[in-house]
């Protein structure tokens, strides 16, 4: 992967005298001390980070962090103050006019919370808008419209117009048009907020299906946190301008960097965000490995180690089974005075193992069920941990603790 | 109160003291004779430019046969709004030509035309211009305000002074008098334009000139429109008024029944100038709306001889 879209210590500041202001900042001046000394608004204060190549970057905020300000700023349709912005290493801000258009025409789209149609053209004129401002020819911008409406399931409604469609049909407008350009980045503000839930899950699942066919670089803008978890790669958080925290859902979960970036999870469903891998731990059952463990041994040792069931794998980590003291005493009753008995023979039958990615909502029906902790096991059938009731109420139980 | 103190040449004390004489009458008079003297050229220029224009469209409303007028503001009408629309066309024209008054209101039609492009011949470019300048919006508005609410009688005289009496004074103080709507609600339009919208424009890489005609002007349709019908209207009204410096058409059976209080005759006239401007006000109006839902012409054809109970539309 390399990187596609940097962003360096950008800064906007809203007033008439930006520069003013800037000094300001650099002098440790808060965003609401300089709005009363000079009645000029910091939108954004050195922002940095990098977009990589082919992931969905979510810059998630409350109303009035910046964000709005930040992907304007991404195709200047807002001219930063200072700093630099690089697309494939570029730096925009130094750009032309002139070059600053031929950027917008082929290289980077926008999608709009409003959706922002044109009401006065069919849904094929407004899909094909972008390729008629660059001046494509009728035949090919109507092709690459039409296969862009068939990307979004709208290639029927291509010569309704925009009043006739319903909101979720609009921004699939919305998203046609951005796509048709074919651009290396699409920016997305907003793009699903103005949607009921249902359709806007909807639209979710529709660009994880684009981008599942081709990944594209997208810069995504939200304030909902469970949008952020489900269509990020990676989140940048912002605070009052300022990028607070960057990185995977899991990370800031795991480690949110300030109190502000933890009330976000207050109440949120972390189900969705943590993996097995996530909540798996391994000092919870006695771990017996193979070979060399008799029936016998192994019941003495559980018995020794207080613990109720064990996970039993090989030399190469590689997962077994599980046996309990029930199922081990069950064995032994089994077998006659002399017989050593295999391990194997009092592996508890009910028990499957889950793979490391599973997200928790789907594990939670099965670790509940089961009188045992769950093993997790990775790719390749290898020993990661287990996790129990215990484990997993403890989990969703984390970020409320967390944030008191 | 002390008996001492006369208040009235207290009061007329205070007065001299502080309020001096303005000599603004004397000053717009200065100007006019100013201009008069040495911008003849100009003014003989703009003279005959729009005396070119009106009486030639003044002709050409007169050298249509009645019967072609009739068919096409018909049909016209019964495109854009309605059968109930064309049958009052109808029934609106034949009522003209039965007061004999035919020739003054093609006469009134072609002035007003006139007049009508010239204002937003002007007042458009204006109006977008404002749009785009906050300053030249600051500079303009007054002017616009002047040119409203000036009594039309005051810049009556300057036009005669400057072009002499006829057609030509009276469109040009039509122009005048029609412009400011059309400026207003252009420069309205597109400032109500969504941001979004316009920010969808640059985004996808319109430059300004793009950016206008691509998403602002079609956005800003309605309003546009709403400011060509208040033109037109305006335009009519003001057409009448003209007659008094010869501009001639509707206004002179108005003026007419005033100056000699023949009622009959200045009612017609009135008349004349309602239906006009009702046939032209509805046919505006029809053109602010998108018309892509609407029926075509054989549909409503076809409607209004098979089935006189289709009046959803209507």
């Amino acid at each position: 992967m390399s990187t596609k879209l940097s962003v360096q210590h950008v800064y906007k500041v809203f007033g008439a005298h930006p520069r003013r202001a800037l000094d300001r900042i650099k002098r440790g001046e808060s965003k609401d001390e300089i709005f009363a000394a000079t009645g000029m608004t910091v939108g954004v204060s050195d922002a940095s980070f990098e977009v990589q190549e082919g992931e969905i970057f979510v810059v998630m905020g409350l109303s009035g962090s910046g964000k709005s300000t930040l992907v304007r700023m991404l195709n200047r349709l807002i001219d930063p103050t200072a700093g630099a912005i690089r697309i494939d290493g570029q730096d925009i801000t130094r750009m032309t006019r002139k070059q600053l258009i031929e950027l917008r025409r082929r290289e980077i789209s926008m999608v709009f919370q409003s959706f922002a149609l044109m009401p006065h053209q069919s849904v094929l004129e407004n899909t094909a808008f972008g390729l008629a401002v660059a001046g494509t020819s009728r035949s090919q911008r109507e092709e690459k419209a039409l296969a862009a409406l068939d990307a979004v399931g709208l290639k029927a409604n291509a010569h309704s117009y925009p009043d006739e469609l319903s909101g979720g049909m609009k921004q699939r407008v919305g998203l046609a048009r951005a796509l048709a350009v074919n651009p290396g980045i699409l920016l997305m503000d907003e793009a699903f907020s103005a949607l009921d839930p249902l359709i806007r899950t909807e639209m979710q699942d529709e660009l994880l299906r684009l981008q599942s066919e081709q990944a594209r670089t997208v810069v995504f803008i939200t304030h909902d946190l469970d949008e952020a978890m489900r269509v990020g790669d990676r989140i940048a958080i912002m605070q009052g301008g300022a990028v607070v925290q960057v990185g995977t859902p899991e990370e800031i979960v795991r480690e949110p960097a300030n109190e502000y970036v933890r009330s976000f999870f207050r109440g949120v469903d972390v189900s969705h965000v943590f993996t097995a891998a996530d909540v798996a731990r391994k000092d919870h059952v006695t771990v017996m490995e193979r070979p060399g463990v008799s029936v016998r041994a192994a019941l003495e040792r559980l018995r020794e180690h207080d613990g109720s069931a064990a996970v039993v794998h090989d030399r190469s980590r590689k997962y077994q089974g599980v046996v309990s003291i029930d199922s081990l005493i069950a064995c032994i009753d089994g077998l006659g005075r002399r017989e050593e008995g295999r391990i194997e023979q009092a592996f508890v039958a009910d028990v499957t193992p889950v793979t490391a990615d599973t997200p928790l909502t789907e594990l939670m029906t099965q670790v509940a069920e089961s009188p045992y902790p769950v093993p997790v096991v990775d790719g390749d059938g290898r020993y990661q941990g287990t996790i129990s009731r215990a484990t997993l109420l403890h989990t969703l139980n984390r970020t409320d603790k967390g944030a008191a | 109160m002390g008996p001492n103190v006369d208040i009235g040449s207290f009061w007329q004390a205070l007065k001299d003291a502080f309020v001096m004489e303005l000599p603004i009458g004397e000053g717009f008079t200065a100007v006019v004779d100013f201009m008069q003297e040495h911008f003849e050229l100009f003014f003989v220029a703009v003279a005959n430019t729009i005396s070119f224009v009106a009486d030639n469209l003044t002709e050409f409303f007169n050298y249509l046969p009645p019967q072609l007028v009739f068919g096409v503001l018909a049909v016209l009408a019964l495109w854009r709004v309605g059968w109930r629309f064309a049958l009052f066309v109808l029934v609106g024209l034949y009522i003209v030509l039965g007061m004999d008054l035919w020739p003054e209101s093609m006469d009134t039609l072609g002035l007003v035309i006139a007049a009508t492009l010239a204002a937003l011949g002007v007042g458009l470019p204006v109006g977008v211009a404002m749009a785009k300048s906050e300053l030249l919006a600051a500079a303009v508005r007054p002017v616009l305000d002047f040119m409203q609410t000036l009594p039309a009688f005051v810049y009556l005289i300057p036009a005669v002074i400057f072009f002499g009496t006829g057609r030509v004074p009276g469109t040009i103080a039509t122009v005048i008098f029609a412009m400011p709507p059309a400026v207003r609600l252009m420069n309205l339009g597109i400032r109500q334009v969504p941001t979004e919208n316009v920010e969808a424009g640059r985004a996808f890489g319109c430059n300004q000139l793009q950016l206008l005609f691509k998403v602002e002007l079609p956005l800003a349709l309605p309003s546009i429109m709403a400011g060509i019908n208040q033109t037109i209207m305006l335009a009519l009204s003001m057409v009448v008024i003209a007659s008094m410096i010869g501009a001639g058409g509707l206004g002179d059976p108005v003026l007419a029944g005033i100056q000699q209080l023949r009622l009959g005759t200045g009612f017609e006239g009135g008349l004349g100038v309602v239906i006009l401007a009702i046939i032209l006000d509805r046919l505006t109006q029809s053109f602010a709306q998108p018309n892509r839902q609407r029926e075509g012409v054989l549909t409503r054809l076809k409607r209004f001889f098979g089935r006189a109970d289709a009046e959803r539309t209507a």
